[in-house]
């Protein structure tokens, strides 16, 4: 026994002088943590900033406002409204030549550089325009045009006065002539009426996400037609009516690997079935919707099992006790109580479908489409691979208009997941 | 729109039938004054019912039958001579008649492409004709078959209960049909994939550059321009993988330590959710900001330091992907530190260790199988996620281990090889499948073994 014995009083001394270190431990881990969920707040609030930023300005454009004489004989040379005799007229030369008279170019060259400073979705607008309102013909009336998207960047300030002429991609005429407009107080900078109602273009000032927008919509009904009622069957069968056997426990295993599936490999089983096989068209919201339901089904399915779960047996008991059968218990008694979960997933589903992106350029909804689509059956792309489209734009209007698009796309997501939560806690009872 | 209207009318017809039903049960109850064996709604169901499944399933036997059926006829149709011909291939020659068919020319297809359109159209047009004519028919004979049925006798309520529940058995399949489907699809393609390509070329080249054939034989006959080695793709789904780690798991997991040991519960109740907002974000809105906000940063700051960093960098996108799978670590590895017993934590305490002490010594520990498991769980979502790495990673197949410098993933290697128009048969296309049975392999394995873990650890405490 040679070990040195210590005395009471020195022990209480060593641990005194330890435990200011333990203790500042015990702080740093409590800092670190808070680091960490400060830097995960920071980079979600940094990305929420990048795109506001980005994409608040996307929703304005610059307009210029040019005093048009609606003359019918020109606009409308057969007299009958038709698109035909719409585009026969000669919209874009009356624009022009009030744009003419303003800013006076001298010479060929100038002229056709003149041109080129209102958009040219010029002569569509004024078609637009009498087909909704005839009386116009005969007036002259003041009418706002968009401007082409490089001059939308200068006026931004994108592209420099400073910068050498040979670089720019607007020349020192076209300047001249924007200043004289805005001298005239005739551009004016408001809300975009193409992000909105808009449909894909190549041309950045008349981009919009209608079309897109409609494309999400029906794919996403597709989505939900297919997906809820057979997740719902499907949680049915496995919690009140299977017993557990292989067959059972075969399924369950599946639906827990397809959860993991990469959302790629959908898109490549409805390129390699629906379409290959099937032989249906590509790039239609029919074939995306089901990709997306079978990509969505496992959501479903695991929320609404726990949905049924938490239904207390005592109400499945008392239902059985005044002689219900066992299809009258579930769906007179279990499934209404267990459908706000069931709502829950399938919303929370069907805001992860709605931002999916990769199935779908594999089944070709990356085509670009002018159209807006009508019935699930016409060609049509969605909102996020509208965004990954415009993001491949080397005009710095898209960069703009991309984050708009985005901007609607996070605001459609907030709200079906705030809409959730709100379900979950108004609907949802605790046993 | 054809389909869509006869659907209409098949549903308009059962919901007839049901009416009917009804309408006989209640009168049955009322002229013979019995009680009658269900409630009268069942026999109408049963009649719905009975009218509506046979005549949708025929429904669905014709329009899905009918493509398949008049794609092997037409073969009949194509000339001789172009069957004999080189480079004959029976899927363009039917995309040809069926895009004549739906009225997309481009240029004068040859007269034989025209006829044949001509045959196939006249086709669709007797199909419509055979399909609502054989399934309203059938709607009809069947729901006047279950009409037929109705007596007070008949146990309708038993016979509907039966329907239902096979109806709810059914479509608990589909899952394990879609995950035939997904095998079947990617399988046969990679075998094929397989024949033209050695798998050991594919899983142990160094070279990834497919080329399409058509290419190939352009270049005046030269074989074995393209090469097929996967190990660059590999190695850059790694890399990025790797840095998303470096960025995800310490902040996840201190996160995660934060939240489930030191964090009040309304702390709790706030940054949990707020944390779960980063996985909700779509992808490629997180490509956009790493193409856009991320790379262009990394590419002047590196400036700066004197580095040269690409435009579209491992860096960026690994970077971003991090910050993307941060909640799958810190909610999970938080619920798994939540499910250790309070009672190790008070033997902790009692011995009078500090907090950090037992987290770290004692909570930690016991925990670790399923911290483990959420890493695991998120590497998986990482080698399988594709916008960020299509968007910002670049498509250069560079074997690198410099993060800044672009690479390539398996994932974005396959959209781009899968996006747009491609022919079937070429090695190029395949190698897409290839690489998508790879990732499936990958990716179902991690999860496999992360659930597997999971569940050990649960019966330890149970």
């Amino acid at each position: 026994m040679n070990k040195k014995r210590i005395t009471p009083l020195e022990a209480t001394n060593t641990v005194k002088k330890s435990i200011v270190k333990r203790r500042s431990k015990d702080n740093r881990l409590k800092l670190y943590g808070r680091i960490a969920i400060g830097l995960a707040v920071c980079f979600l609030l940094f990305l929420f900033y990048s795109i506001f930023t980005k994409g608040y300005p996307g929703f304005f454009q610059y307009y210029v406002t040019l005093d048009i004489n609606f003359d019918r004989d020109r606009i409308d040379p057969q007299g009958d409204l038709s698109d035909n005799s719409l585009f026969d007229g000669e919209a874009s030369k009356i624009v022009n030549e009030s744009l003419f008279s303003i800013i006076e170019p001298k010479g060929r060259k100038a002229k056709k550089q003149a041109k080129k400073i209102v958009s040219s979705g010029k002569d569509v607008r004024i078609a637009k325009m009498v087909k909704n309102n005839p009386s116009l013909f005969g007036t002259i009336t003041k009418v706002k045009f968009a401007l082409d998207d490089d001059i939308d960047s200068f006026l931004r300030g994108y592209i420099k006065r400073e910068t050498p002429e040979s670089e720019r991609r607007i020349s020192d005429k076209v300047i001249g002539f924007v200043d004289k407009l805005n001298q005239d107080g005739r551009i004016t900078y408001e809300f975009s009426d193409y992000i909105l109602k808009g449909s894909a273009s190549g041309n950045p000032e008349m981009a919009g996400i209608k079309g897109a927008f409609i494309g999400s919509m029906l794919t996403l009904s597709i989505c939900l037609l297919i997906s809820f009622p057979l997740g719902v069957a499907t949680a049915v069968y496995l919690e009140e009516i299977a017993k557990k056997n292989r067959i059972t426990e075969f399924i369950e295993v599946n639906i827990n690997n397809l959860a993991a599936v990469p959302s790629v490999v959908f898109g490549i089983m409805g390129l390699a079935i629906f379409i290959s096989i099937f032989g249906m068209p590509r790039s239609i919201p029919l074939v995306g919707g089901m990709v997306l339901a079978l990509m969505t089904l496992p959501t479903i399915i695991i929320s609404s099992r726990a949905a049924i779960r938490a239904v207390p047996p005592s109400v499945r008991d008392a239902a059985y006790g005044i002689g219900a059968s066992k299809l009258q218990v579930i769906f007179h008694h279990v499934i209404p109580l267990a459908m706000p979960g069931m709502l829950t997933g399938t919303i929370i589903g069907m805001a992860q479908a709605l931002g999916e992106t990769a199935p779908l350029l594999m089944i070709g909804m990356v085509a670009f489409i002018v159209d807006i689509p009508n019935s699930v059956m016409d060609p049509g792309t969605v909102l996020p691979v509208q965004i990954f489209m415009w993001a491949d734009f080397a005009e710095r209007m898209f960069i703009q208009k991309t984050s708009a698009a985005i901007i609607v796309l996070l605001g459609f997501l907030i709200s079906m997941n705030a809409f959730a939560v709100y379900l979950r806690k108004k609907l949802e009872r605790r046993w | 729109m054809f389909n869509f209207y006869l659907l209409i009318g098949i549903i308009f017809i059962s919901l007839l039938f049901f009416i009917i039903g009804h309408n006989e049960a209640k009168n049955i109850k009322k002229i013979n004054n019995i009680k009658l064996h269900s409630l009268s709604h069942y026999y109408g169901i049963f009649v719905l019912l009975a009218s509506l499944l046979p005549s949708l399933g025929m429904y669905f036997i014709f329009t899905i039958g009918d493509d398949l059926l008049f794609a092997s006829l037409i073969q009949n149709y194509v000339p001789i001579e172009v069957v004999n011909s080189e480079d004959y291939n029976f899927t363009i020659v039917l995309a040809q008649i069926k895009n004549s068919v739906e009225g997309l020319i481009f240029g004068t297809p040859d007269q034989w492409v025209t006829d044949a359109a001509e045959v196939w159209k006249s086709w669709v047009y007797q199909s419509q004709i055979l399909t609502s004519i054989s399934c309203i028919f059938t709607a009809i004979i069947s729901g006047f078959l279950g009409y037929r049925k109705i007596n007070h006798k008949f146990r309708s309520r038993n016979a509907v209960e039966k329907i239902v529940m096979s109806i709810l058995a059914v479509s608990s399949i589909i899952a394990i049909l879609t995950t035939v489907a997904i095998i079947f699809s990617v399988v046969f393609e990679s075998i094929r994939f397989f024949a033209l390509i050695p798998y050991d070329d594919f899983l142990f080249g160094t070279v990834w550059n497919p080329q399409f054939e058509g290419a190939e034989r352009a270049g005046s006959g030269q074989e074995g321009l393209s090469q097929y080695g996967a190990i660059p793709l590999f190695a850059g789904t790694f890399l990025i993988s790797i840095i998303a780690l470096c960025v995800s798991v310490p902040i996840g997991l201190f996160s995660a330590i934060y939240l489930s040991e030191y964090a009040t519960s309304k702390e709790r109740a706030f940054f949990k959710p707020l944390l779960e907002i980063l996985a909700g974000i779509p992808t490629v809105v997180y490509g956009f900001f790493a193409a856009l906000t991320v790379a262009p940063f990394l590419r002047s700051s590196g400036s700066v330091l004197g580095l040269d960093v690409a435009s579209e960098s491992a860096l960026a996108a690994g970077l971003v992907m991090g910050i993307m799978i941060i909640p799958f670590i810190s909610s999970l590895s938080d619920d798994v530190i939540n499910a250790v017993p309070q009672s190790l934590r008070d033997a902790g305490y009692g011995l009078g260790s500090t907090k950090n002490e037992t987290v770290m010594k004692i909570v930690l520990p016991a925990a670790l199988p399923g911290v483990v498991a959420s890493i695991i769980l998120a590497v998986s979502r990482a080698v399988g996620e594709t916008m960020i790495v299509v968007m910002a990673a670049g498509l250069a197949a560079n074997l690198t281990a410099n993060p800044l410098e672009a690479v390539t993933t398996v994932t974005s290697q396959i959209v781009t090889i899968l996006v747009g128009d491609q022919e079937f048969e070429s090695a190029k296309t395949l190698s897409a499948f290839a690489l998508a049975l790879t990732l499936i392999i990958i990716t179902l394995g991690m999860n496999f073994y992360a659930l597997h873990i999971v569940k050990k650890y649960r019966e330890q405490y149970e």
